[in-house]
């Protein structure tokens, strides 16, 4: 397609400006991570790393980050595992309600959080009479966590097709070294950037994550919540924010790349 | 055709659903030999091969391959292999890994493994390519990939499954010689299942004529295309005139028919006008407008002009009667 050079440049700088109200902001926190000025004078006078080390000495902190990590890594473990059985089943066999289980595995990510949130606690608490934890912050993510691999992996298994499995068992493979050998190799790749991206979703999330963490869990982000009103933790909340933007954006865009990589080879 | 029988087929039926895809198949199938399932999509055949596989289970009958009963066990515990129609090549290992799989999952010691893949690899003249991944490699070359794969396992039997339907038409003439060239080589039966009746007519040593889910006619190329046993068949392989003379139907093949300006030959003559003359290549065919409808013959006699009024004429002992 062409088009006229004025086009061209009005597109151009349409989209820079949609870019800059996404990207403006998070560089600004970014930067002021290193402002040495505690109200954050605008521009910069001198830079500091103190913020950071500041942040990294907080007790507070450390122990949000090690909730993160602990959440995000069960809840990807868990949606890794029921995602990828989910993906076989819907996929490879047919049975009664199939499609209406697929729609429902997919369906809590389109859900309100604070509703997801709600029904959780109501069920953990209230009828369940479990005290809320790590476990129930771990269900709680994992209930979206699951929709990100099991759409990874069916799309793979659908593309895959049957044949490979086939050619495998008809050159002499039971199914479990066809699985080890040929489905598992072939779907790795996908499962990864399927595991990636719902631990990047686990990470950030705040809202299901009020309702479902007692009082002895604090995420990153819901310390930043907790942190955000009060001035003199108004520089270290800047630093665990930056810290929070990196963390996300490296996952998602390890994940769009493996993702491309794939779609032509399937080789990981 | 004799000789031992290493496939027989009893009474196979499997159905779809509403759809029965093979509704009672019988068929002794003989070492050494290559055998074609032909038939339009939809006729079965596919279905009989998936069987023989072990990919799909008989709803009744029975698969004996080599006197023994195998329509109950898996495809990994049966003797034969299969060429995909889409190549089924696995895309995460090389070429020498993929001709290797079949014996490395069977325990072959890992010497040997290389060694017959690396010769595999030479019978399909693919020298030099084992570190290439399937994606690097060409249409035709994949499918050598996926004949030495099979061939690696030396099975008693080789299943084709429409294997050179994604080739350009040139490959394909070039793939059906060697096929046919490694089959005799190899002395292993091969099954090939196909829709394209040039293919067949070229490479079997027998064809079984798939319609409905049955087999219509079994028997040697030109058997079949001289004395087809059913108008489906006789349209379905090769060219046929259908042409309805004296209230009966009757089918002739174009070659058993001489087109001519005054001559007739043979007892059987209409009279028209030449509509059309088509090169194709090796023939001529002309097209002529009868009473009975229009008439391709390629046996012209004498110079011929479109426009012309002219006698078809055949030997009434050359015409299929349809029922």
């Amino acid at each position: 397609m062409t088009i006229s050079r004025n086009a061209r440049l009005l597109l151009a700088s349409l989209l820079g400006v949609g870019l800059a109200f996404i990207y403006v902001p998070l560089s600004v926190v970014i930067i002021n991570s290193f402002n040495a000025s505690k109200t954050f004078s605008w521009p910069p006078s001198q830079f500091t790393t103190m913020w950071w080390s500041k942040a990294i000495e907080n007790t507070g902190v450390r122990e949000a980050l090690k909730w993160s990590v602990l959440a995000g890594l069960s809840a990807t473990a868990i949606a890794l595992i029921l995602g990828t059985c989910l993906a076989f089943a819907v996929s490879r066999y047919q049975f009664f309600g199939r499609e209406v289980i697929s729609l429902l595995v997919v369906l809590p990510i389109s859900l309100p959080g604070v509703v997801t949130g709600i029904a959780l606690n109501n069920a953990f608490t209230k009828q369940l009479g479990m005290s809320t934890g790590l476990l129930t912050v771990v269900i709680g993510h994992a209930t979206f966590c699951i929709v990100i691999v099991y759409n990874n992996a069916i799309a793979r298994l659908r593309r895959m097709g049957t044949s490979l499995q086939e050619a495998s068992m008809d050159l002499g493979a039971n199914g479990i070294t066809t699985f080890r050998l040929i489905t598992l190799p072939n779907l790795a790749s996908a499962l990864f950037a399927g595991g990636l991206l719902a631990f990047g979703l686990s990470f950030d999330e705040i809202v299901v994550t009020t309702f479902t963490a007692g009082p002895g869990i604090q995420t990153l982000p819901i310390w930043i919540y907790n942190n955000l009103f009060r001035p003199n933790q108004a520089p270290i909340v800047n630093v665990v924010a930056a810290t929070l933007v990196v963390l996300s954006i490296v996952p998602i865009y390890l994940s769009q790349r493996l993702s491309q990589d794939t779609t032509t080879g399937g080789r990981f | 055709m004799s000789g031992t029988v290493i496939v027989s087929i009893k009474g196979l039926t499997r159905s779809f659903g509403d759809v029965r895809a093979v509704a009672g198949v019988d068929l002794d199938i003989y070492e050494g030999e290559f055998i074609t399932l032909l038939g339009p999509s939809g006729s079965g055949k596919t279905t009989v091969l998936r069987m023989i596989a072990g990919f799909e289970k008989p709803d009744s009958g029975s698969i004996e391959l080599a006197g023994k009963d195998v329509s109950q066990l898996p495809p990994y515990e049966r003797d034969v292999n299969t060429v995909f129609q889409d190549y089924a090549l696995f895309p995460h290992m090389n070429v020498i890994s993929n001709i290797e799989y079949g014996l490395k999952v069977k325990g072959v010691a890992k010497h040997e493994c290389n060694a017959r893949a690396v010769e595999a690899l030479k019978q399909v003249r693919l020298e030099g390519y084992g570190e290439r991944k399937p994606s690097q490699l060409s249409g035709g070359q994949r499918q050598r990939v996926a004949l030495a794969r099979a061939l690696v396992n030396r099975p008693s039997v080789l299943l084709l499954d429409e294997p050179l339907g994604a080739l350009d038409l040139k490959l394909r003439e070039q793939m059906q010689i060697e096929l046919k060239e490694l089959q005799r080589a190899v002395g292993i039966t091969f099954i090939f299942v196909t829709h394209d009746q040039e293919e067949a007519l070229t490479m079997s040593d027998r064809i079984a004529v798939f319609n409905n889910g049955r087999i219509e006619q079994l028997g040697s190329p030109r058997e079949i295309y001289a004395n087809p046993v059913s108008a489906f068949v006789s349209e379905f392989v090769g060219q046929t005139n259908r042409i309805s003379i004296e209230s009966v139907r009757i089918n002739i093949r174009p070659e058993a028919i001489t087109v001519s300006k005054s001559q007739t030959s043979g007892n059987r003559s209409l009279q028209g006008t030449l509509r059309d003359v088509i090169f194709v290549g090796a023939t001529t065919r002309y097209l002529v407008d009868t009473s009975c409808g229009t008439v391709i013959s390629v046996v012209p006699v004498g110079e011929l002009k479109i426009g012309d009024a002219v006698t078809v004429s055949w030997e009434k002992e050359k015409e299929f009667l349809v029922h």
